[in-house]
């Protein structure tokens, strides 16, 4: 499930460099070369520790057997999904998009299970694949950068290592045709520099890219895990929603049944009761008759909070931003309510967002003691189709502290919204401020 | 007193054309949808009209909407909406012209058979009577008003009477005082919520408006 995941923390580096006019983009693309050059260092270090990785993970595996083995590859494995979380975090920067874990759940049922579990990972052998790929491409990709760089140093500094070195080391730096006899003669190995400084500058990032690209498609989940973990979620957001709904339908059998259909009852019983009265006593009649009326008032009244739980009126009427508005209008806390939105969405979109902006609502007014609540909800539409998201956004300015296992409403919110793949993210510290944001796929009409 | 009724249930339609019939009102006519209201209200001009929020062909609120635009054309033409349920933006939408001669009720208050007519003759006469339900929601909402602290519980229940459209004698009757008291109460919200001395009776309605505007 992803309800509770947090924001994808993509670093703040400016990654298109394409064009480099000022001498502002120009700083920007060389701190970002530099800031490559130093990951390039580390990667590269990184997989000689992925080499050993493998090596101790491999070795684990073998003697599996004897016991020792198993806690040996249960930790390795762990330190193996740690190393590549990390390469899945820099490459998630890199490409500017979330590279998602593949792993399956681990299983709450002892170690014997749970290594049966990694072992039948396909995404445990993808890592370990990728354990070895790194380690030979790593070092092409980020050696070659950093090896250009190196070069670039080395060749402006010519005539200064030639001068500091004992004069036979550096005579001969471009074979034995080439032969330097004086510092003033090694100037001409200068203009290298820039060439190899250049090469550097243009494929550092293609470079860092490229190995990006090597660890997506080996540290991202492939297509069939994708379908597996998506079959996954959907089986247990159905098993909510069907849970959900059978409880609505209870509770609405409930009401009607001790409600509105026993009023009913009472008040054919007081009719009948006047029609024998009629002729020996009126006054009787009349009390009657007002008691049967009292009654259909409150039958009326509970028929109408009941279809008011199950689908606002208002809503039906208005849409989505009618009835946040009329919500607004209706709470205690003075409540602002912004909307974007294209016309209508779908029925069962509106409800879905109506009733979750509703139970936070009357959350915020429950618990968070505040003096102004307000609501935003906004319809953005995905380029070239009609469908969307549905950004909802609930902040009050009361004492913090709400939580999705506090005993608050927020649990059912996020199981409504769960049932359209939609999310709920809670940010409240203690103290406050509090901010819900709850967003929902959506199509608009 | 000749009177149109919108309402696209065939039972509930007759049942108020029974009604009002009883109470020696002209039933001029009796439509079941949105566009026959508007033609029937700007072709017939009736002393009052009793129109259903909800009505063909949308369903939604077209009653609603189809009154709002009549009364651009006929300022003031006393509209009577009733509703199975009652919501404050549809009555501030309703009340919006400042004209006054607007009832806002729950459907349920047509069991109380001689109020309802009664609430109907007022709002012919250019009176605003809005459901208790409208009236109280409001009055706990703008309890944070600053012009709202400074009345009374007293003057609360007055202005929430008021809002209901009755009269200060029926006010008097209501709360078990001399007509005397209510009208120094009425007095004083007037003077809490800034409304000039005038002659006419509009004071009261531009109080009920000056709650439902916030």
């Amino acid at each position: 499930m992803t309800y509770s995941r947090g924001r994808h923390s993509s670093s703040g580096r400016p990654r298109s460099e394409k064009h480099s006019a000022g001498g502002a983009g120009l700083r920007a693309g060389l701190t970002l070369r530099i800031g490559l050059l130093g990951w390039s260092l580390l990667l590269l270090l990184g997989g000689l520790l992925g080499f050993g990785l493998l090596t101790l993970w491999t070795t684990s595996l073998t003697v599996v057997a004897l016991g020792v083995g198993v806690p040996l590859v249960l930790v390795s494995t762990a330190m193996v999904r740690w190393f590549a979380d990390l390469h899945r975090q820099w490459a998630a920067d890199q490409l500017s998009e979330p590279v998602a874990r593949p792993y399956l759940p681990a299983p709450d049922a002892g170690w014997l299970k749970g290594l049966w579990t990694i072992l039948r990972d396909p995404a445990t052998w993808r890592d370990w694949a990728w354990l070895v790929a790194n380690s030979i491409t790593g070092w092409f990709t980020y050696g070659l950068s950093f090896l250009l760089f190196l070069c670039g140093v080395f060749y402006l500094s010519y005539p200064l290592v030639y001068a500091l070195t004992p004069s036979q080391v550096f005579r001969t730096p471009l074979g034995n045709a080439f032969r330097l006899h004086s510092v003033q003669e090694s100037f001409a190995l200068v203009p290298l520099g820039p060439l190899f400084l250049l090469l550097w500058y243009t494929t550092a990032s293609r470079l860092a890219k490229l190995n990006a690209l090597i660890i997506r498609s080996l540290l991202a989940p492939t297509a069939q895990a994708q379908l597996r973990n998506r079959i996954a979620q959907l089986a247990a957001s159905r098993a909510d929603t069907v849970d959900t709904q059978a409880g609505e339908l209870r509770r609405i059998e409930r009401d009607l049944h001790d409600g509105a259909q026993a009023r009913l009852v009472s008040l054919g019983m007081s009719l009948g009761l006047a029609e024998q009265l009629l002729p020996d006593d009126p006054h009787a009649v009349q009390q009657l008759l007002a008691e049967a009326r009292a009654t259909t008032s409150s039958a009326l009244a509970e028929l109408r909070d009941l279809v008011h739980g199950i689908h606002p009126p208002v809503l039906a009427d208005r849409g989505l931003d009618g009835a946040l508005r009329a919500l607004a209008l209706a709470n205690p806390i003075p409540t602002s309510v912004v909307t974007r939105l294209p016309g209508r969405l779908p029925a069962p979109v509106e409800s879905a967002a109506y009733f979750a902006v509703a139970e936070v609502l009357a959350n915020a007014i429950k618990h968070a003691h505040a003096q102004h609540i307000e609501i935003t909800v906004e319809f953005t539409a995905h380029p070239s189709t009609t469908a969307g998201v549905l950004a909802m956004r609930v902040s009050d300015d009361g004492r913090g502290g709400a939580s999705l296992d506090g005993g608050s409403g927020l649990r059912g919110v996020v199981r409504r919204l769960g049932a359209f793949d939609g999310t709920l993210l809670v940010d409240s510290p203690p103290g406050g401020p509090t901010e819900i944001r709850m967003s929902l796929p959506c199509a608009s009409s | 007193m000749r009177i149109v009724i919108a309402e696209d249930l065939a039972l509930l339609r007759e049942g108020l054309i029974r009604i009002f019939q009883a109470n020696d009102f002209e039933v001029v006519d009796a439509v079941d949808n949105g566009p026959s209201l508007i033609r029937a209200l700007t072709t017939l001009r009736p002393d009052v009209a009793i129109v259903d929020v909800r009505l063909p062909p949308t369903f939604t609120d077209e009653g609603l909407r189809a009154v709002i635009d009549v009364r651009k054309q006929i300022p003031g033409l006393p509209i009577v909406v009733l509703s199975q349920y009652v919501e404050q933006l549809y009555a501030r939408e309703l009340m919006s012209d400042r004209a006054g001669a607007v009832g806002y009720l729950l459907k349920d208050r047509v069991l109380d058979v001689g109020q309802f007519v009664a609430n109907v003759r007022q709002v012919a006469a250019g009176s605003t009577v809005m459901d208790p339900n409208v009236v109280s929601a409001l009055l706990n909402h703008r309890s944070a008003d600053p012009h709202l602290q400074e009345l009374t519980p007293r003057e609360h229940e007055v202005l929430s009477l008021m809002a209901q459209g009755r009269s200060n004698a029926a006010i008097a009757g209501r709360m078990f005082v001399s007509e005397k008291t209510v009208s120094k109460h009425t007095y004083n919200i007037f003077i809490k919520l800034g409304l000039e001395q005038s002659e006419d009776d509009n004071r009261r309605i531009l109080a009920v408006l000056a709650y439902l505007e916030g």
